[in-house]
């Protein structure tokens, strides 16, 4: 049995994010939560509010690519961050609810705004044991 | 980078001959200590892009080169339209036209000290920074698309800065072929609450000081002495640049094998110039150039009422502003022969030479000022086009320092609380709303600047004309 987590890892210029799990849908969320984080302690946001997200693309990779940047415009725009998902991937297309609490400078002391997730160091993939891993470089 | 792998022309001028699939050869201008510390990738991102359909002469990589996306990081690339050449959103990146501007004051640093404290604390309070800060201005849709076709000129009609301010701007203030309806709702509506914000990472506003004149005739054209006051704002296009970057790179991902484009990496996602999907990128980015204009544009105001409210005397005019991240139309002579092309400049600056008309009139007899953004808390340089750079990377130079250390690396090694207190003990005043984001900027996490600029101007890209050092620093 995979467990499930979370990592960041080395880039020059910005930060690799990577979730990993026993499913696709959960690497993917729990790349979510590398991607918060980049921004803040993701132990530091309370699952307040939701927001659903849906995304489509021809690939894997590009669906993963996807999803993040739909995570990183919430973000942007309702000034969302997020600790919570729910992921499910059927036929190319993803649809997801998304928990989070909104900004509070003083108690998430954000480090920095994620610009967009690019295709750098970009997988998603299976590995012999059968752990799913989801993974990009994000420009921050 | 592997020395092995290359082929020495001059003291910074390092060539990789065309293999397999390059179409060009590529071209590494840097200092042999540069070099050997160069990541592989660069290597890499400059041979693919070498292989893109329309590129002329050479794939290019600045003396501060590092791993990017797509191109690297200090990358310079141009393409013909007429033989096929490509625009890439890759080439010009997610924080379009990202790019510094500095302004003169007036002032000397014996006029700073005695307020140095005081003028920290109102630029502080004055110019949003950080994520979650919001900007004080909100345009309604009408506005929106009127300041992405207009920039910085928008700005400037609508009472953010000086008409003067325009000559020494990029463009004159304004990106012709802006197209505001190739611009995506959402990327509209993530610039909402961002007109006149600093953004994050490595943005910054700083109160700088000349150290030093390396050439003194043309420091006294730029009208810079030592001992001057200048202020400097590093900042892009901020979300709406950030969106497009984003929704073009998978159009273009997408697109890519049906304009058959075999694409080495699909970081380097790309598209015929002379196609839909191309023009509706460069009428895009175009409108993300004038954001970032309009953006630094509006922060000058608010600069301008910090100073007022605690230097009166303080009269703030526009140095220069260049940008980083962008594609110009411009024509370079190819075979002898003036040929239109699409210049890509990827973390590179314009530098054009003396004598070239798009230089303001003012600046044209010594050439284009060269900003070069240091890290926080360590020098800046100000540097000129030169004549002979034309003719190397299409006119183009460095842009800053470029990270030695990841981030993950810098928060090993430094804490923000401790970083600031040691910069402050050198006299510089940081003032941020992240600790954890002033770690991930610490200086030891970059290059050495000096040693780019020095390969720079070794290498005739663009001549050392001042080193500035950071008195106070807003980050973003």
């Amino acid at each position: 049995m995979v467990e499930k987590r979370w990592e960041h890892f080395p880039h020059q210029a910005d930060i690799g994010v990577r979730g990993i799990g026993c499913s696709k849908e959960e690497a993917f969320e729990q790349a979510a939560i590398a991607l918060t984080a980049v921004i803040t302690d993701p132990k530091t946001v309370t699952p307040n509010e939701s927001v659903d997200i849906s995304c489509e693309a021809p690939d894997d990779e590009l669906l993963f690519v996807d999803w993040l940047n739909a995570l990183i415009y919430e973000t942007a725009i309702r000034k969302l961050l997020f600790c919570r998902f729910d992921v499910s991937i059927a036929d190319h297309r993803l649809n997801a609810k998304a928990w989070g609490e909104v900004l509070n400078l003083a108690k998430h002391q954000p480090a920095v705004e994620v610009k967009g997730a690019t295709y750098t160091a970009l997988h998603v993939r299976q590995t012999d044991e059968g752990a799913w891993i989801a993974q990009c470089v994000v420009d921050v | 980078m592997d020395l092995s792998l290359l082929e020495r022309k001059a003291e910074c001028e390092w060539w990789i001959s065309p293999v397999g699939k390059m179409r060009v050869p590529g071209i590494i201008y840097a200092s042999e200590a540069l070099i050997r510390d160069m990541d592989h990738k660069v290597y890499e991102q400059v041979v693919n892009v070498a292989t893109l359909p329309g590129i002329q002469r050479a794939s290019y990589a600045m003396p501060d080169a590092h791993w990017g996306y797509g191109f690297p990081i200090g990358g310079v690339a141009a393409f013909d339209p007429e033989r096929g050449g490509v625009v890439s959103a890759g080439g010009v990146g997610f924080d379009i036209s990202c790019g510094v501007r500095n302004l003169y004051t007036g002032l000397t640093v014996e006029d700073i000290q005695p307020v140095k404290e005081q003028l920290a604390a109102v630029l502080f309070r004055t110019v949003p920074a950080g994520l979650g800060s919001t900007g004080h201005l909100h345009l309604n849709r009408q506005e929106m698309d009127a300041m992405l076709a207009g920039g910085a000129r928008w700005a400037v009609e609508r009472g953010y800065g000086r008409l003067e301010d325009l000559e020494r701007i990029e463009e004159y203030g304004c990106m012709a072929g802006a197209r505001p309806d190739q611009v995506s709702e959402h990327a509209k509506k993530r610039q909402q609450d961002e007109m006149g914000t600093l953004g994050s990472g490595n943005h910054y506003l700083e109160v700088q000081q000349v150290m030093e004149i390396y050439t003194s005739d043309i420091g006294k054209a730029f009208g810079i002495r030592k001992g001057d006051i200048l202020l400097s704002i590093h900042c892009g296009s901020r979300g709406l640049g950030h969106q497009i970057g984003t929704e073009f790179l998978k159009k273009m991902a997408i697109a890519a094998a049906s304009y058959g484009i075999d694409l080495p990496d699909r970081e380097l996602a790309c598209t015929p110039i002379n196609s839909f999907l191309g023009q509706d990128y460069l009428g895009a980015m175009r409108s993300a150039i004038n954001c970032a204009l309009a953006n630094r544009q509006i922060i000058t105001h608010l600069a301008r009422q910090a100073f007022a409210e605690v230097l009166p005397r303080a009269n703030l005019q526009l140095l220069y502003d260049v940008s980083h991240n962008t594609c110009k139309v411009e024509e370079h002579e190819i075979d002898g022969r003036p040929r239109r092309l699409f210049v890509h400049r990827k973390g590179a600056t314009r530098a054009f030479g003396p004598g070239h008309p798009a230089v303001p009139a003012a600046l044209r007899a010594v050439g284009q000022p060269v900003l070069i953004g240091g890290t926080m808390g360590t020098a800046s340089y100000i540097l000129a086009g030169t004549k002979e750079g034309m003719a190397f990377a299409f006119g183009s130079a460095c842009h800053g320092a470029g990270r030695s250390m990841s981030r993950h690396q810098a928060l090993k090694e430094w804490r923000g609380r401790e970083v600031i207190d040691q910069l402050a003990g050198q006299g510089i005043l940081v003032r941020t709303r992240s600790y954890r984001g002033v770690a991930e900027e610490a200086p030891g996490a970059y290059k050495d600047v000096s040693a780019v600029v020095d390969a720079a101007d070794q290498a005739n890209l663009a001549r050392k004309v001042a080193k500035l050092t950071p008195l106070v620093c807003v980050k973003g």
